[in-house]
């Protein structure tokens, strides 16, 4: 017992003698972009060794939450704050777009090993419970020529109040007026059927262990875990597939605001995937610690250059530089101290 | 030495251990007065903070199975539905198993060996929940999944608990390894209670020419029942807490269905999952609520089984 | 009828036996799988390095090993303390009608859900702090330890003869002299085991950790979000890549060697001295 303490005590001076002089940093937020992000936190830490960003991946509500209750120094969200959420905040934030995802539906159907189709109305009936089994018409009509079982459809979403689930449902909102009175769309809904697991992860984690799942997840998920994932059918018509080229084409169009709240499912563009979206830092406009909002602004700026030159290694698009150019302007506003 | 000091310094020591004892009494009433302390300040916080969900659904909440962070819509009904069920599938594979084992080790084992498997088994009362998620998540699901739940369908799928999608997460497995957490504690508890029948009865029964297990059945067990009855309630008491276990297994669907392979919910996995993420007022305020409730569960069932174990040990001392 | 009632007799004997057995399997089977995945990749790297973002190789859970300890280091100064003198109280100063509400209130902070213990903790530590720490998670385990340590040091101390604190008194010994230098050595065994298997208990707890301590990739410190073993357990098995479950094994298989080794370390003490009633 008192050796145990002892010990404790040790490793903790030690630890805190090594933690000296750093600036820890905490952050929460969307799991979506975790693999880019726990890059960049990684890389930035080899560049710049005092400065340590934690960063927890338990959603976007999360991030929300924490930049809200002041428990994290900046939050991470796929969906863009409501009015109501940065009224709630009692202080400015700043969204700065990182980089673009796409949300894929992924699936583990014994004995399936092509890629299959979906389209809006598929997707959206799977999810409400009225497609129920794999082998339904309305699967088989959009993929010939592929054996569905005719197994239960075991559907996976989140548990968590989820940036990833706001877009995926904010395109079937779009694509589906039945979705949209019945469900809408927003960080967590009350879903009509299915299993639910934890963050990004925790959704890969479920499909990749149940037979006859499906789940949505950001691409890289599908794509690092080697499970299959559908292509999608987009406003034109065309049945696309995520990738860092039909997610940026989706971006292209589109005008940013200036507050860079913006949302670009079911973009309009013949190449472009329907469910992209960017994903936002949210960054408080007063950091109270002038060590801490140092070294985050100080981060931003290498997130809009060399951050962006490693999102493609891992199959997160890089941002348009119009909007980088965008961002590195509210960025300089920052620093200079406006609120 | 002590009898030296004694008679040497004995009037300073008159005062200075009055004033030791009187310190010493009063340091440790405090500390007895502060876990009087912590739990009132734990009823404190659980109603202050589920103020806004309690002010806002009444009642209701109780029966309510909209779970909706959208619209701020709660109710607690999924989450304490799957706390009783899989409890109850817990208790209902746990008693039986955990009395014949408790059976085995009071009458039949010789000593030694009853000593040393008891030890062994209260080990499996020491490890740690998540490990038991652990082990569950990577072999007793798909074991579920492959094997037994398509088994009990075939077999048993008239029933109405034997339904619903075979996914190998559910309350049907949330049960099972609650089952293996709470046995060691039905042996453990239910093996003294029968360790402290008196010889005699036994005795009087074999003489009269029972077989050793119309004895034990007959004789013994009714004897020790409430003590035996006070380690289920033990032991449902620990499964109506346990969380991580359970979260890792359960589905995590809030809604409410009668077939054991449905995937469920519980109140403790509810907050696991949930409360880092809480935003709002009313989302927490619920969250919160929810615990309060199994707060209250869990003090009348553990309550319950206290008063049990106490019968016993009173009766037993009776001899 | 004899025979079909010696028969049932055999059989309903034969199946206690089996129950027996089968319980006592478990425990062996769980050891066996957690060695059997998890004893390949403990290795040096596991226990020194950093967690290492997903795709590299080489990362570790040091700071869940460290954290865990300084969390539980931390609890155990707190919980000991207040759980070993209110057992003292309940032992030796009863004051009738004050001394069975105590006794009722830390059997019944022993039986709250550790969840529960999770959203005190939470709401008296990591809302006024603003975020996570390790302080936050000790509070909530030293909660969960003090009636584990007042239940131990009461029993043990009840248990010392009469006679011997009779003595003492005799010789002259002041009540508080009895207690501390003939009552608590004659219990001592007992009540250390009570310590260890208490520190042992909180020390795999998960739950009042989600939400006080929290995780962190780096090293934590009091006053921030830590990482601890069971947490990591919980995350790393929930999530979808190979190389975390992998992770997941070693660490369980870390943490159950460290709980159980502390079982069979109290036990031990405690055999040499009294059998132990339970309750």
């Amino acid at each position: 017992m008192i050796k145990e303490i002892v010990t404790c005590g040790v490793l903790t001076a030690a630890v805190a003698s090594i933690a000296c002089g750093q600036t820890k940093i905490n952050a929460s937020g969307a799991s979506f972009p975790d693999p880019v992000y726990e890059r960049w936190f990684a890389d930035y830490h080899k560049a710049h060794s005092d400065v340590l960003i934690n960063y927890a991946p338990i959603g976007s509500g999360g991030g929300v939450k924490g930049i809200t209750d002041g428990t994290t120094d900046f939050g991470a969200s796929d969906m863009p704050m409501t009015d109501q959420e940065l009224a709630a905040a009692k202080r400015k934030i700043y969204h700065f777009p990182t980089v673009l995802g796409a949300v894929v539906p992924t699936y583990n159907i014994p004995g399936v090993t092509q890629e299959l189709k979906f389209s809006g109305s598929t997707l959206a009936g799977i999810y409400m419970g009225t497609i129920k089994k794999w082998n339904d018409k309305a699967l088989e009509a959009e993929n010939p020529g592929v054996r569905l079982p005719a197994d239960d459809i075991i559907v996976v979403h989140r548990t968590d109040a989820s940036g990833t689930t706001f877009i995926f449902t904010d395109y079937l909102s779009k694509v589906s007026p039945e979705w949209k009175s019945k469900v809408g769309a927003a960080k967590a809904v009350s879903w009509p059927t299915g299993l639910a697991g934890s963050q990004n992860a925790g959704v890969t984690g479920l499909v990749k262990q149940t037979p006859d799942s499906i789940g949505y997840v950001e691409l890289i998920y599908a794509i690092q875990n080697k499970i299959p994932y559908g292509v999608v059918k987009n406003s034109s018509g065309a049945y696309i597939k995520a990738s860092m080229d039909t997610v940026s084409q989706a971006a292209a169009g589109v005008s940013m605001p200036d507050d860079f709240r913006v949302s670009i499912t079911d973009a309009s563009g013949k190449g472009a995937y329907p469910i992209s979206s960017f994903t936002w830092m949210l960054i408080p406009g007063d950091i109270p610690d002038a060590n801490k909002a140092k070294a985050i602004h100080a981060f931003l700026a290498w997130m809009l250059t060399d951050g962006q030159k490693i999102a493609p290694s891992l199959d997160f698009a890089p941002l348009p530089k119009p909007v980088v150019e965008k961002e590195q302007k509210q960025l300089a506003m920052l620093g200079k101290g406006a609120h | 030495m002590a009898t030296q000091t004694a008679v040497l310094a004995k009037p300073d020591r008159k005062i200075s251990s009055q004033t030791g004892d009187r310190i010493a009494r009063l340091t440790a009433l405090f500390f007895a007065c502060l876990l009087i302390a912590i739990v009132v300040l734990l009823l404190y916080e659980l109603l202050w903070r589920s103020e806004a969900a309690r002010a806002k659904f009444g009642l209701s909440f109780l029966a309510s199975s909209e779970w909706n962070p959208v619209t701020e819509q709660f109710g607690a009904l999924p989450f304490l539905y799957g706390t009783v069920v899989t409890s109850l599938v817990a208790m209902f594979l746990s008693v039986p198993l955990g009395l014949g084992a408790a059976i085995f080790l009071a009458e039949l084992a010789p000593v030694k060996l009853s000593n040393a498997l008891t030890f062994v088994i209260e080990l499996l009362a020491a490890i740690p929940s998540v490990i038991y998620g652990l082990l569950a998540i990577f072999t007793l699901v798909p074991l579920m999944r492959e094997y037994i739940e398509p088994f009990l369908k075939t077999i048993l799928g008239f029933l109405p608990f034997f339904q619903g999608p075979v996914m190998g997460v559910g309350y049907l497995t949330a049960g099972l390894v609650l089952a293996i957490m709470t046995v060691p504690f039905i042996i453990s508890v239910s093996r003294e209670a029968l360790l402290a029948v008196p010889r005699e009865q036994r005795e009087a029964a074999l003489a009269l020419g029972a077989t050793r297990w119309e004895t034990t059945w007959q004789i013994v067990v009714p004897y020790a029942k409430l003590g035996i009855l006070g380690s289920v309630f033990l032991g449902l008491a620990r499964a109506l807490g346990e969380t991580m276990a359970v979260t890792m297994v359960v589905g995590n669907l809030p809604a409410v269905h009668a077939g054991l392979f449905w995937p469920g919910t519980s109140i403790a996995a509810a907050i696991a999952n949930e409360f880092s993420e809480a935003g709002g007022t009313v989302y927490p305020a619920a969250l919160i609520e929810l615990g309060l409730v199994l707060f209250g569960l869990t003090i009348v069932i553990n309550g319950f089984a206290r008063l049990m174990i106490m019968a016993t040990t009173k009766k037993g001392s009776k001899r | 009828m004899l025979a079909r009632r010696k028969f049932v007799n055999i059989v309903m004997l034969s199946l206690t036996g089996v129950c027996t057995v089968a319980t006592v399997a478990v425990l062996f089977l769980i050891l066996g799988a957690l060695i059997v995945h998890g004893a390949s990749s403990l290795s040096w790297n596991f226990f020194t390095k950093l967690p290492a973002p997903i795709g590299e190789t080489g990362g570790g859970m040091a700071n869940a090993i460290v954290g865990s300890a300084q969390i539980v280091g931390v609890a155990a100064l707190i919980g000991i303390p207040i759980g070993f003198l209110a057992g003292v109280y309940l032992s030796e100063y009863e004051d009738k009608k004050f001394a069975a509400i105590v006794r009722y209130i830390a059997d019944l902070l022993n039986g709250v859900p550790s969840i529960i213990v999770g959203i005190l903790a939470w709401a008296l530590l990591v809302v006024p702090m603003h975020g996570n720490s390790a302080l936050a998670g000790s509070i909530a385990l030293s909660v969960m330890l003090t009636p584990i340590v007042t239940r131990q040091t009461e029993q043990f101390l009840r248990e010392v003869p009469l006679a011997l604190r009779e003595g003492a008194l005799a010789l002259g010994a002041s009540k508080w002299k009895m207690i501390a230098t003939v009552v608590v050595p004659a219990g001592s065994k007992g009540i250390m085991t009570g310590m260890i298997l208490g520190v042992a208990r909180v020390a795999g707890e998960t739950a009042p950790l989600l939400f006080t301590a929290g995780l962190n990739q780096y090293w934590g410190g009091l006053r921030e979000p830590t990482a601890s073993l069971p947490v990591m357990i919980y995350k790393l098995a929930t999530g979808p890549y190979e190389e975390w479950h992998q992770l997941a094994w070693s660490a369980g298989l870390v943490l159950i060697a460290m709980v159980l080794t502390a079982n069979i370390l109290a036990r031990m003490i405690l055999a040499r001295g009294v059998s132990v009633p339970r309750g």
